[in-house]
């Protein structure tokens, strides 16, 4: 039998929590105060999964950056190469909340999406403002 | 003069927020001013997740929750000025701000809601001994260089400090290609929620050293190395404990201020322990008409109570405005903070005037397990609330029932504290 | 060929230059750093000395007694801060009351003015309140003052650029060797020659007269750690205190700064490295302990940022100006501690008369005596502000918010003579980053700006020049 010891990550309460496994089956967990601690702890002891957010460049943006995120958690293991494949992604301005940036990437299944509004700098050029 | 019956100074998730809440009230006249160049504050740099789980009971990042505050704002047709400085608020809520258009122009506001945020600590109010070298950032600032301007402050890293920002950057840099060597925390616990010291450290095999300082700075131009000691229960540091890290980068995650300057200026009652004004159950200052909500009234580590909070200035800001606010008993009922608790928000209380549930916030001075919060009207003890851990690192919160409160006609104090068993 | 090289564009070497651009010369400041007042002259107390300290007779004195009465003229001439607070030294036991009468009548023979010893405790209070209740007795010294040490030097050096002396930075002077006719200054941007060669080179000083000269002399870099505490500090104290030495040890001076400051310091530890600007846990823990002795409720949480100067205490404690024996042609300006920037002026002039003799310099008919400041719109009316920013929107936006600095100062800092070239350079020049946030929200835009307005990329964009870049990289590039 193996136990292990996790932080529910589910809400700032952070419940301890205690997951007992045998042979990779979840026999119990113990130390959570809702369900999502339940289901958290089952959860990352047997396929942990994150949302993985960064920023891509804009072009012609308000903005340089937009940041962007995985639509869902992806397995932890991909983290790295979802970070990986967003290297060198431009996109044009302008840019919307939920725009799909880059589907499927990694192999996970997963999109990623905007997480901002950048507008087109050509409707910001007009006031002649040092946008800083 | 351009006048106002609200004036919201700062447009970040509390003056966002406040404004809303004041127009849903029905007030029409309502001003924000927001120095940058974007509504939204801090959140806009926030790029990672985790906002918004109380608020719309799902988690988005911060740009995503400073969005659904901006669409209400444009949707409810409230005004905004970007790159608008407010240079002074006069106690009579005359408002003298500024920009590049309009220049110096002043505005006579029927109230004032005061929401700033806040600004890191810098390492010189830590007297850092060492040179001082280009490549020490707050981690704040390095924020915004890596997630709105794509520049990488430096690419080893040594983090000072578990403050949520220190984590969350600590991951920041990590999925950027920067190599984080370690964490550091002065106090023997992190300052940080739990899930970020899961999420951004644990994840990433980073280190965090509690009871660890930075004791030395290494490098002229740009930085070099920083050396690590370990510091006893009084904070000082362990000869013999010292450590050497090469790095080119140290960020600052050593705490947050709320930016009063304009509060002191306009003679605003300021609690010392929060940095932040003295409200009164409506999120009211001593000067009748201002308000304050969100950072600047006391840091917080959850958007979505800044919002909370905010909401509760902004309808109250309209009904003083409305002239609804009614007189009240006169009744103020002073909550007591002590055995470690350090503040309450609001700091006192009229019963006539509150709502039907007031939350009261507060946070502890320490880490205390298998506790119970205890809240007494005057010497009688009427609630507990058992807590497995409590820690500075995580507001807590009690809600008391005007109902309750009524009960009670000649109550002068409600005091909270923290039992151990 | 130039007339005259001087070494070090500190505030000794930038007011002899300025001085010396009164007269028909060709010369020119080499600088080993990016800027102007980057050595001793930029990290110091900031004050205008009265004249009781230095000894009787020295040159130290009669300098400083000059240096301080030209002060005020000059800050209107040129345009930097100054202002005559006044200075305090405190007493704190009846029997060292004579260490306190002692000064003042040595002050008197320097020629110092208004001096007075007070012992009534009530008038002490009355003058400044927050002086400790143990005082015995002070020396009000009220010609005393404090000044913009950065915005001296700069616009001594600025004027000086103006009136024809040419600057040249990141230049390092490697070797002096005698020409026919003078000197060849060997550096890392290659030789420069001259007839006259002015040694202003703060620390490093003793190195380049020894290259010259069999009489040897010896600079200690003397370390002083500072704090400054924040704004709402300032008013703590008035004038400016120090501590009579006695029995309590030396003590340290607590001054308020023209910009409202509040400044604690310095320490005083003798170094071998004349680069190492760095504080220690001793100096700031000393400074923390001592800061308290003369004035009460000091609040040290208040320290925005702390830093270290180096003084050039050569071993006699005596400026040594004027030509080097047995090396015709290279003026010492060397040994110029405390009261060195008060003395600066004064310095100055009297190199440049040195010169002026030895060269039968003459007057240049279109010297411009003035300089403006960089224009500080909290000076101005309503009216006038908004007349400025109408016709320079820049000066509406706030950049550094602690400070309340405008892009239109920072863009004067930088396109002016001798202009910004870095952050350190922007904030000397204009306080941006040097308010309580300590650059935390204004460095990203003062950088965005610097890049934009020199045509430099940000990755270029230093701190304070050389290696001091501030970013590295962009996000992923070494993914």
């Amino acid at each position: 039998m193996e136990k292990r010891e996790l932080i529910c990550i589910g809400c700032p309460m952070g419940c301890p929590l205690t997951v007992e496994l045998d042979g990779g089956q979840v026999v119990s967990v113990v130390g959570h105060t809702c369900k999502r601690g339940e289901v958290y702890a089952r959860k990352e002891v047997t396929n942990p999964t994150r949302i993985v957010t960064s920023t891509v460049k804009v072009e012609g943006g308000s903005a340089d950056m937009v940041s962007v995120k995985t639509k869902e958690d992806i397995p932890k293991d991909k983290i790295f190469d979802c970070v990986k494949a967003l290297k060198g992604v431009t996109v044009k301005a302008p840019v919307h909340i939920g725009d799909v940036i880059m589907s499927d990437v990694a192999g996970t299944g997963v999109d990623i999406v905007a997480t901002k509004h950048v507008q087109s700098n050509t409707l910001q050029q007009a006031d002649g403002a040092l946008n800083l | 003069m351009k006048s106002y019956d609200i004036v919201i100074i700062g447009g970040g998730p509390a003056g966002l927020a406040a404004a809303v809440s004041a127009r849903k009230e029905g007030v029409g006249s309502i001003l924000i001013l927001e120095r940058d160049k974007e509504l939204g504050g801090i959140l806009n740099q926030c790029i990672h997740n985790g906002f918004g789980l109380h608020t719309f009971k799902e988690e988005l990042t911060g740009p995503e929750y400073a969005g659904r505050f901006i669409d209400q704002v444009t949707e409810l047709g409230i005004e905004y000025k970007l790159h608008t400085m407010v240079m002074d608020i006069r106690e009579d809520k005359l408002v003298t701000a500024m920009n590049r258009e309009e220049g110096m122009f002043q505005i006579k506001a029927g109230a004032v809601i005061l929401a700033m945020g806040c600004r890191e600590r810098s390492r010189g109010a830590l007297n850092i001994p060492g040179y001082r070298p280009a490549g020490i950032y707050s981690a704040g600032t390095a924020q915004r260089l890596v997630n709105m301007e794509g520049f990488m402050p430096g690419r080893e890293v040594v983090i000072l400090g578990s403050g949520d920002i220190g984590l969350i950057m600590a991951r920041r840099m990590t999925l950027e290609g920067a190599k984080v060597k370690v964490v550091a925390e002065l106090m023997p616990y992190s300052g940080g929620l739990k899930r970020n010291i899961v999420q951004c450290l644990d994840d990433y095999g980073i280190p965090l050293k509690l009871s660890h300082t930075v004791v030395n700075i290494k490098g002229k131009e740009r930085l070099e190395g920083i050396t690590l000691a370990q510091v006893d229960a009084k904070g000082k540091p362990i000869p013999g404990t010292e450590e050497e890290y090469t790095c080119d980068t140290l960020l600052l995650s050593v705490g947050l201020i709320p930016e009063n300057e304009l509060s002191d200026g306009m003679g605003i009652d300021m609690n010392p322990v929060t940095s932040g004004p003295k409200v009164n159950e409506r999120m009211e200052t001593n000067i009748e008409g201002v308000f304050a909500c969100g950072n600047v009234l006391h840091v917080h580590d959850l958007v979505d109570f800044v919002s909370e909070e905010a909401a509760v200035a902004g309808r109250n800001a309209a009904r003083y405005v409305k002239g609804e606010n009614g007189q009240g008993s006169g009744h103020k009922i002073v909550l007591n903070p002590v055995q470690g608790v350090r503040y309450t928000v609001p700091c006192t209380i009229d019963p006539e005037k509150m709502d039907d549930t007031q939350i009261v916030r507060f946070r502890v001075g320490n880490v205390y397990k298998k506790c119970t919060i205890g809240v007494y009207f005057d010497e009688e003890r009427v609630m507990s609330r058992k807590r497995q851990v409590v820690a500075p690192g995580e507001m807590e919160e009690i809600k008391l029932e005007r109902t309750k409160l009524l009960q009670y006609p000649n109550l002068k104090t409600i005091t909270i504290k923290i039992e151990e068993a | 060929m130039y007339d005259v090289i001087i070494i070090g564009a500190g505030v000794a070497g930038s007011c002899s230059a300025r001085e010396l651009s009164r007269y028909q010369v060709h010369a020119c400041v080499l600088e080993k750093e990016e800027d102007v007042c980057c050595g001793t002259s930029k990290a110091n107390s900031a004050i205008v000395h009265a004249g009781y300290d230095a000894a009787e007779g020295s040159l130290m004195a009669k300098l400083n007694v000059q240096g301080n009465e030209m002060m005020e003229a000059l800050s209107e001439e040129l345009d930097f801060p100054f202002k005559r607070c006044g200075s305090l030294v405190v007493c704190l036991a009846e029997e060292e009351l004579p260490g306190l009468y002692a000064l003042y009548d040595r002050g008197v023979k320097n020629g110092v003015k208004d001096m007075k010893v007070i012992v009534d405790k009530e008038e002490i209070h009355k003058l400044e309140p927050n002086l400790t209740d143990e005082v015995a007795g002070v020396l009000y010294a009220p010609t005393a003052g404090i000044v913009c040490p950065f915005n001296l030097n700069i616009a001594m050096a600025e004027n000086a650029y103006v009136n024809g002396v040419e600057f040249q930075f990141d230049t390092e002077v490697q070797e002096i060797k005698r020409i026919d006719g003078g000197w060849e200054l060997i550096t890392n941007k290659g030789a420069f020659q001259a007839r006259y060669v002015v040694n202003a080179a703060g620390v490093y000083a003793d190195k380049f007269h020894n290259m010259v000269s069999e009489k040897k002399i010896h600079i200690t870099p003397r370390r002083g750690d500072y704090c400054l505490l924040d704004k709402k500090a300032g008013s703590h104290v008035s004038h400016t205190v120090f501590a009579l030495p006695g029995k309590f040890g030396k003590g340290v001076l607590v001054s308020p700064t023209v910009h409202g400051n509040l400044l604690v310091g310095p320490t005083a530890i003798d170094i071998e490295d004349k680069e190492s600007t760095a504080t220690t846990r001793e100096g700031l823990d000393e400074l923390i302990s001592k800061a308290g002795m003369n004035v009460k409720n000091l609040p040290m949480r208040q320290v925005i940022t702390s830093f270290a100067g180096l003084r050039a205490h050569e071993d006699g404690h005596e400026f040594l100006i004027g030509e080097v024996e047995g090396a015709k042609g290279f003026i010492d300006c060397a040994g110029i501690e405390s009261p060195g920037l008060t003395s600066a002026p004064a310095i100055g002039k009297m190199v440049a008369e040195i010169l002026r003799e030895k060269m039968d310099l003459q007057p240049k008919e279109d010297f411009q005596a003035g300089r403006k400041g960089i224009l500080d719109p909290e000076t101005l009316s309503l009216e006038e502000r908004n007349a400025l920013i109408k016709e320079n929107p820049a000066y509406g936006n706030i950049i550094c918010r602690c400070e309340m600095i405008t892009e239109g100062e920072i863009l004067d800092a930088i396109h002016r003579p001798l202009g910004a070239k870095s952050l350190d350079g922007v904030k000397r020049r204009t306080r941006a980053g040097m308010g309580r946030c300590q650059a935390g929200f204004c460095s990203p835009r003062t950088m965005e700006i610097l890049a934009r307005e020199c045509g430099m990329s940000m990755f270029d964009i230093t701190k304070s020049g050389g290696d001091s870049k501030l970013v590295a990289g962009t996000n992923k590039d070494r993914i």
